[in-house]
């Protein structure tokens, strides 16, 4: 193998699997150190610049840094990444003052958004300090998008969402809520230097099975029906209610109606448990309350009696591979499932819908109805046109619909400089060692064997009693400090430098989980399969060095280092140093 | 040194032994040398090598002197039986208990200081007196614990890392043991694990006295480019007679390597030591020749290393001294103390 080009800032980015699995690359180990240092508010900013909405995604994003965490590869459970996150928020101070400044001087563009969800929220927070107009459309009359509609109070209190809304319409939106917008081209016709489509996907799925015609109104339709709930158009449901659906939205709803009378709620499921696309930890608390999951469940019709609904009737199936290993759900013949119910919500999906958007202004569509992007940009086909969230790729999350506005921000600040869209910034980076005396590094060596912290909850009691009670009480300084010590500080980085090295295997002998190899160069197969520990994860690199002394290679396998620093402690000639990594995507203001 | 302990945390993989321990469960205390220092290393191998021979570690006794090296047995098997001698005085020690339970695994670490100046003496008795052990030599030239003097071990001219030349040839202990009746002569070299691994596995299933001089540079105080005991150096100057491979008794030999090239030698206990020959055709069965071999090599400026001498067909003190079967720390106060009627019919004997 050649050695390795440490240089490339995507290769150390790459050993932080926290912040590489994250949408928008959250430096979060080095958030974590500061929740340590109880330096809330500099943990928080960190957040703020990366993330946009730290306090409400430290609730409610999907976290797809926790199932990359190192941590989850040396033992069961991974940082709690999400949930400090929330702690950096819920004990900062006032962080008014380190918002940016927004010019008075304005730079003469005037840019439209459209949908007031995170996607858009995050293209005004880029710009603004830069200068630019923004023009905010949305047609709720509050702000939040999805944020607001789709994820219920006691997950999100009101407060939270509000507070980081107002940190970026602070900034001086022009705020054109309660205002559709039906035609796009008579959007453009109003000369906005760049118009961004933030809309979502706001069409939720409904099943229209024998019976649905005539019971319709007890029909609902899951993010439709959490929006009226969310603005308080609806306050009550039956007290059988069945919820159709495995993902997110189906969990917020059953927990919904079990808080607004709903008594006996069901949640059905076509496929198994562990096909669920809900996340984990949504399943716990809706089973935590009560709430049974029956999968296997292929809703038939709806049960209807002197125009009324009573109950749903369900085919049982199992899970079968087709020759192409394909699933299958086969029925297994047993007798039709029956359950009784006042009201059902169809939580089984969501698309996006722009027929707001005339089809021959220049914007093209695939064929799944969702507009044709440059990925990179967002950038439509259309050169003023730029989309993000989930009205870009369809469905996903908010932490996607964040990066997607610092992408989009970046490309409609290009466009209106007359610079080449397509031509990114490269990371902003620094590599910088962590020590301060022979055995000192600036960071937490010492590995903390605790498992993972559990949040506490509300008591059950009163939280089902009151839609606006958050379960969640979050962590206290306390556990925090406990979580923030299980991370592994994947940021700072084992750099290993080959004209200083002596061969003495002090590293080699230390390692506690067998990293480290000297050994003969090879192909990257080869050396798999030879190295001190077996090193079968191939999603995680080999980092190699130059030839040394003896024409050997140094040989470390980036995938179970612990980052304890101990081959820098034990190394004689600081051919090993722990250096920190900090990387940040290069924003807007950073073009 | 190190002030946090080694992270619990350990490869998910790890192999487990025929006890079902890994690797890990054969380390012993947080060391507290200087980081780079060969004696680590060593105590690596000898975790390595116990934990591959599924060794019990209650079956194994560490005895050491005084020095740098006479620490190690604090890092490695953290679970076997030791005993830290005074300085020099260890093969007494290792005498006495292998004199009373002759069943354990006996492991002597000593230094350079410990065995070829202050116990000098001492070491060419236990060597003499064929003590079924494995006796390991962390010989770095130099007197680390005292900051750097040379030792009795330095070459003529080497020159420490204060500048001072070594004026005396060398006491070269791998040699003095072939002279003195050792049975298993080795050399290694603490950075080449792949050869002192192995090493140890034979040395310790060898029956007899077995001895390993390993080169363990002191990386404080004697690791210049002047220095025949400094890492450089010794990769430089590293002449392998062959290479060896252990194959425990239990394990069957699957390799076969080309006639002529390899030599099987079937240990005591029934595991064997293969050796492949590198360029010349080493005859490790030859005292004369082994001992010549060291010396040509050292007119080079070269260190010979690996198998350097064995003969499997010396007794031990045990056979020598012919002692009974079972081990003297078994046997009950009847068997130690038979009464005045077999007194008696001993001193007949000599009437």
């Amino acid at each position: 193998m050649k050695p390795t080009d440490i240089t490339n800032p995507e290769y150390f980015h790459k050993v932080v699997d926290c912040q590489w699995a994250c949408p928008a690359h959250t430096p979060v180990p080095e958030y974590i150190r500061l929740i340590a240092e109880k330096r809330y508010t500099d943990a928080y900013m960190v957040n703020w610049h990366s993330n946009v909405f730290p306090g409400i995604l430290g609730r409610t994003c999907d976290r797809p840094c926790e199932p990359a965490c190192r941590r989850g590869r040396v033992e069961e459970q991974p940082v709690a990444i999400c949930r400090l996150k929330r702690v950096a928020a819920d004990f900062k101070e006032d962080i008014k003052d380190r918002l940016p400044v927004v010019p008075a001087d304005k730079n003469g563009k005037h840019i439209a958004l459209i949908g007031a969800g995170p996607a858009s929220l995050t293209v005004a927070r880029d710009l603004l300090p830069l200068g630019y107009e923004i023009t905010l459309f949305e047609r709720d009359a509050v702000s939040g998008g999805a944020m607001r509609t789709q994820i219920p109070r006691f997950r999100l209190p009101v407060e939270v969402l509000e507070e980081e809304l107002n940190y970026i319409l602070g900034m001086g939106v022009n705020s054109r809520f309660g205002e559709e917008i039906t035609s796009m081209k008579s959007l453009l016709n109003e000369n906005y230097d760049s118009v961004f489509v933030g809309t979502g996907a706001p069409l939720g799925k409904h099943l229209d099975l024998p019976g649905y015609s005539e019971v319709q109104d007890r029909i609902h339709t899951g993010i439709e029906w959490l929006a009226n709930v969310a603005f308080e158009h609806i306050q009550a449901i039956g007290k059988r209610v069945i919820v159709l659906g495995g993902g997110n939205t189906a969990m917020d709803c059953c927990r919904t109606s079990k808080r607004l009378g709903g008594e006996t709620v069901t949640v059905a499921v076509r496929s198994g448990f562990d096909e669920m696309k809900a996340s984990p930890w949504e399943i716990e608390d809706a089973i935590a309350e009560d709430i049974p999951i029956l999968n296997f469940h292929v809703p038939k019709r709806y049960l209807v009696e002197e125009g009324r609904l009573v109950g749903m009737e369900f085919e049982k199936v199992r899970k079968e591979l087709d020759e192409n290993g394909r699933r299958m759900l086969v029925p297994t013949g047993e007798e039709p499932v029956i359950i009784p119910c006042d009201d059902v919500i169809c939580a089984i999906g969501q698309e996006n819908s722009f027929p707001w958007i005339e089809r021959d202004i220049g914007i093209e569509f695939d064929r799944w109805e969702l507009p044709v992007l440059d990925e990179n940009t967002f950038q439509s086909t259309h050169e003023k046109v730029f989309f993000g969230g989930d009205a870009a790729l369809g469905p996903d999350n908010i932490i996607t619909a964040v990066a997607h506005g610092h992408d989009a921000a970046l490309s409609i600040h290009l466009f209106c400089q007359n610079q080449e869209v397509t031509e990114r910034i490269t990371p902003l980076t620094s590599l910088v060692s962590q020590k301060m005396g022979i055995h000192q590094w600036s960071y937490d060596n010492d590995i903390s064997n605790d498992v993972r912290y559990a949040v506490p909850h509300a008591a059950k009691e009163k939280t089902l009693k009151d839609i606006n009670m958050e379960v969640e009480l979050g962590f206290d300084p306390e556990l925090a400090f406990g979580e923030t010590m299980r991370c592994l500080n994947c940021d700072v980085q084992t750099v290993f430098t080959d004209q200083l090295c002596i061969e003495c295997d002090a590293c080699v002998d230390i390692c506690p989980t067998d990293c480290i190899s000297f050994t003969d160069n090879g192909t990257e197969a080869e050396l798999r399969s030879r190295l001190t520990a077996p090193a079968d994860n191939e999603s995680q690199d080999l980092y190699i060095s130059g030839a040394l002394q003896t024409t050997r290679v140094m040989a470390k396998n980036e995938d179970l280092c612990l980052h304890c620093g101990l081959c820098a402690e034990r190394c004689p000639t600081n051919a090993w140093d722990m250096r920190k990594f900090l990387y940040n995507t290069a924003k807007a203001v950073n073009a | 040194m190190t002030y946090i302990r080694k992270p619990s945390f350990q490869h998910p993989q790890l192999e487990t032994n025929e006890l079902g321990l890994t690797r890990r469960d054969y380390e012993g205390t947080l060391t507290t040398l200087c980081g780079g220092c060969g004696h680590d290393s060593i105590s690596a191998a000898i975790i390595q090598a116990a934990a591959e021979m599924s060794l019990e570690p209650n079956r194994i006794a560490k005895l050491s002197g005084i020095g740098c090296s006479s620490k190690i047995p604090s890092y490695f098997l953290g679970k076997a039986h030791a005993f830290n001698a005074v300085h020099g005085r260890m093969p007494s020690v290792a005498t006495g208990a292998n004199l009373a339970n002759k069943e354990l695994y006996y492991l002597g670490i000593s230094g350079d200081g410990d065995s070829a100046s202050i116990g000098l003496g001492q070491f060419c008795h236990i060597v003499r007196r064929r003590i079924n052990m494995l006796y390991i030599v962390a010989n770095n030239g130099t007197y680390g614990l005292t900051k750097g003097q040379l030792s009795a071990t330095a070459d003529l001219g080497s020159k420490t890392k204060s500048g001072e030349e070594s004026l005396y040839d060398n006491i070269d202990l791998a040699s003095l043991a072939i002279e003195l009746g050792a049975s298993f002569v080795a050399r290694s070299f603490s950075g080449d694990k792949k050869q002192l691994v192995p090493l140890i596995q034979a040395g310790l299933s060898h029956k007899g006295f077995a001895f390993i001089d390993v080169v363990s540079p002191c990386v404080t105080f004697n690791n210049t480019d002047l220095s025949t005991h400094g890492y450089k150096n010794t990769w430089e100057n590293n002449a392998a007679l062959s290479q060896v491979d252990f194959v425990p008794m239990r394990e069957e030999i699957t390799t076969r390597y080309a006639e002529g090239e390899e030599k099987d030698i079937t240990l005591h206990d029934g595991s064997v030591i293969h050796l492949h020959k590198i360029g010349n055709n080493y005859d490790p069965f030859h005292k004369e020749k082994a001992m010549m071999h060291i010396n040509q090599h050292k007119a080079e400026g070269r260190i010979a290393t690996g198998l350097l001498y064995i003969n499997q067909k010396t007794s031990d003190l045990h056979d020598l001294t012919n002692t009974v079967d079972r081990p003297f720390n078994v046997l009950g106060e009847q068997e130690l103390s038979p009464g005045n009627s077999t007194l008696m019919e001993i001193n007949e004997a000599f009437r």
